[in-house]
């Protein structure tokens, strides 16, 4: 199942020693210092630790959302640092599902509007995109809510509509940073249970940012973060 | 793509109808304000200049008085003919001469009447004054010399009188006097003062002075120079010629004077030229806060359009993808906004000129001037912010404040 076994293929993810920094001087902060890391396929890896250790930082730099001060992120080998931005963009096109903790919806465009968001830089067809949006809202349970904008959704809707977005395309790794901070515990289950199932019957990689040992448990391998690098490592028994 | 992005960018303009509305209506009174100052302007001058040309640039006016004391001096012998006879022949650079007399009379036809003006003068008149005759003819040498009752309408007169009827023939009342209609002017309308140039009618000077005036007087004499160009020339002639007649001494302040109608219109042309100057500092100024409008617009939505780029790119989209997007939305809404300015701008003065009788005149290079410059304003404010931050890091576009 993971690369180890097949070792003539880069590992999907490895960081190397990355930093970033904010600031200068007296005020620079170091949102990562030194952090490294290596995903392999099929991983569903949850991310901890206490709030401004780096988590999220750590995730937009995996998901080529921003470059890193200095150190490497590799992507399946690539050295990412070393991309252009049209380069970057196709990697997160062809290859990245995210979703982020502030959800980032289009305003005042609908949810169906915005999942099919991906699919319109993926040239979809109208119909197949409509399509594969809606199935993507009804396996985050929001179907019903297709028409509705952000502005008449609740936090938890909106969290859902950011989630069928970033699987509506079937990405190689899904990246997601508390994909269920804003949801009550039966759809916290519900979304946990989507996620597994992507990522055991899809294969798709899962890199997930929570503060909540619950959900870490649903993942095979738990990062703890610390001051912006990893301080634990360990895998998750089912 | 290129559809694709069209579709979306249009969908974009639909969806935030208020920011697109507000755009397109700055775009729209710039263009807008833009082509009716300058259309009104370019109208207002092209009437003067008209009238000017309607009155004849080569046209002199001879009368008795002093110059610049106001209304001419009673104490001032009056003109002869034999005056406008003496420039006649004597003067090289003079044309014709139309001597005339004039007063006002109650003229009246069945039971219509009407108080206009009575003007006693010769062909001369029409030719100088370029009043064309429309209907019937003017007089003859035999009504000229016997001094027979005849008279030529203006267009109002003829109007008053006979509405649609036929006046040729008719025989009106003019004062005390029984006149036969034997012509009608061609109408000139409204001056630029707002006088009516067709109020008015003319008789044989000999008639006018024997059955009405009862004197042998002339008021005026109107003379054409036989060129527009030598008009200077006939005036120092003229005034020449009228010191000797009258005997008037070379020191001596004359008791005539000489008005040269050039004078006058280079006068107006000045003041159209001003007013044009004006018209255009006006639309500068309005082509200016339309701008300004259109750029408020763009940059209050920098923000929220920051982050949709960021969105859009950290869903995949390539910045190229996002800037056509971006500029398709912008064209359109400019090209819409400017396609509604011209029609605005040009419904409004094509309005305002035929309430002021003014030609209306379709000026094709403000239009595109106009035009340019607010798609120019709505395309760079929008599509400039855009362009930088599609060259973000995604999430510094989405952190965006
Ligand atoms: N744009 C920025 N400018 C300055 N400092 C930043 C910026 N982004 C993050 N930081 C700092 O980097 C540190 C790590 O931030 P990060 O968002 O990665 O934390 P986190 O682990 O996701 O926290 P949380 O659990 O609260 O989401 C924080 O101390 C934060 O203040
Ligand atoms: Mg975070």
């Amino acid at each position: 199942m993971t690369a180890a076994a097949r070792p003539e293929v880069a590992p999907l993810i490895e960081l190397r020693g990355v930093w970033k920094s904010y600031g200068r001087g007296d005020a620079e902060v170091h949102a990562l210092a030194g952090a490294s890391l290596r995903i392999d396929d099929g991983e569903f890896v949850a991310v901890m630790g206490a709030s401004g250790s780096g988590k999220s930082t750590c995730l937009n730099v995996l998901g080529c959302l921003d470059q890193p001060t200095r150190g490497q992120y590799l992507f399946r080998g690539v050295d990412v640092g070393k991309l252009t931005l049209d380069q970057l963009a196709l990697l997160r096109r062809n290859y990245l599902g995210f979703v982020f903790q502030g959800f980032n919806l289009l305003a005042r465009t609908t949810a169906v509007e915005n999942v099919e968001l991906p699919l319109i830089y993926r040239r979809v067809g109208h119909a197949e995109r409509r399509r594969r949006a809606m199935k993507a809202l009804e396996e985050v349970g929001l179907a019903s809510r297709a028409t509705h904008t952000p502005a008449e959704l609740s936090g938890g809707q909106q969290q859902r509509v950011a989630i069928a977005r970033a699987i509506v395309t079937d990405p190689q790794m899904l990246l997601a940073d508390e994909p269920t901070g804003n949801l009550d515990s039966a759809r916290k289950v519900e979304i946990m249970r989507l996620l597994v199932d992507l990522n055991r019957r899809r294969g798709i990689t899962i890199v997930m940012v929570t503060h909540e040992p619950d959900m870490a448990e649903y993942a095979t391998r738990m990062v703890h973060f610390r001051d912006g690098s990893v301080e634990s490592d360990e895998a998750v028994g089912p | 793509m290129i559809w694709a992005t069209l579709l979306m960018a249009l969908r974009e303009i639909r969806r935030n109808t208020m920011r697109s509305m507000l755009t397109t209506l700055g775009i729209v009174i710039g263009v807008g304000s833009v082509i009716a100052m300058v259309t009104l302007g370019r109208g207002a001058t092209a009437k003067i200049t008209n009238e000017i040309a309607n009155m004849g640039t080569n046209l002199l006016i001879v009368m008795p008085g002093a110059e610049r004391r106001g209304p001419a001096s009673t104490t001032a012998p009056p003109l002869k003919i034999e005056d406008a006879k003496a420039i006649e022949r004597e003067v090289s650079s003079v044309d014709k001469v139309a001597p005339t007399a004039s007063r006002s009379a109650l003229v009246v036809y069945g039971n219509k009447n009407w108080n206009t003006s009575v003007t006693g003068s010769t062909n001369e008149f029409f030719a100088v004054r370029r009043f064309a005759i429309e209907l019937g003819q003017s007089f003859s040498d035999a009504q000229l010399l016997g001094g027979q009752p005849v008279c030529v309408l203006g267009a109002t007169v003829r109007k008053e009188l006979f509405g649609q009827g036929d006046p040729l023939g008719a025989a009106i009342r003019v004062g005390a006097v029984s006149c036969s209609v034997i012509g009608v002017m061609a109408p000139k309308g409204q001056s630029t003062f707002g006088q009516d140039q067709d109020d008015f009618l003319v008789m044989p000077l000999a008639a006018f002075q024997r059955r009405i005036a009862g004197n042998y007087d002339v008021g005026m004499l109107f003379v054409s120079a036989i060129s527009d160009g030598m008009t200077t020339k006939a005036k120092q002639q003229i005034e020449a010629l009228m010191r000797e007649r009258r005997r008037i001494a070379l020191g001596q302040v004359p008791d005539f004077r000489v008005q040269d109608m050039k004078e006058i219109s280079d006068t107006l042309g000045t003041v159209t030229g001003a007013l044009t100057a004006l018209l255009g500092g006006i639309a500068a100024v309005s082509l200016l806060v339309g701008g300004i409008g259109i750029m408020n617009i763009m940059l209050v939505s920098v923000t929220e359009r920051t982050r949709e780029i960021g969105v859009r790119l950290a869903i995949g989209a390539r910045g190229a993808e996002v800037l056509l997007q971006f500029l398709v939305e912008a064209v359109t809404l400019s090209t819409l906004g400017g396609m509604l300015g011209i029609a605005f701008g040009l419904t409004i003065s094509f309005v305002a000129t035929r309430m002021m009788h003014m030609p209306f005149r379709v000026l094709p290079d403000i239009i595109v001037i106009a035009f340019a410059f607010s798609a120019t304003v709505g395309v760079a404010f929008g599509f400039l912010p855009a362009r930088k931050a599609s060259k973000l890091n995604p999430i510094d576009a989405l952190r965006h404040e």
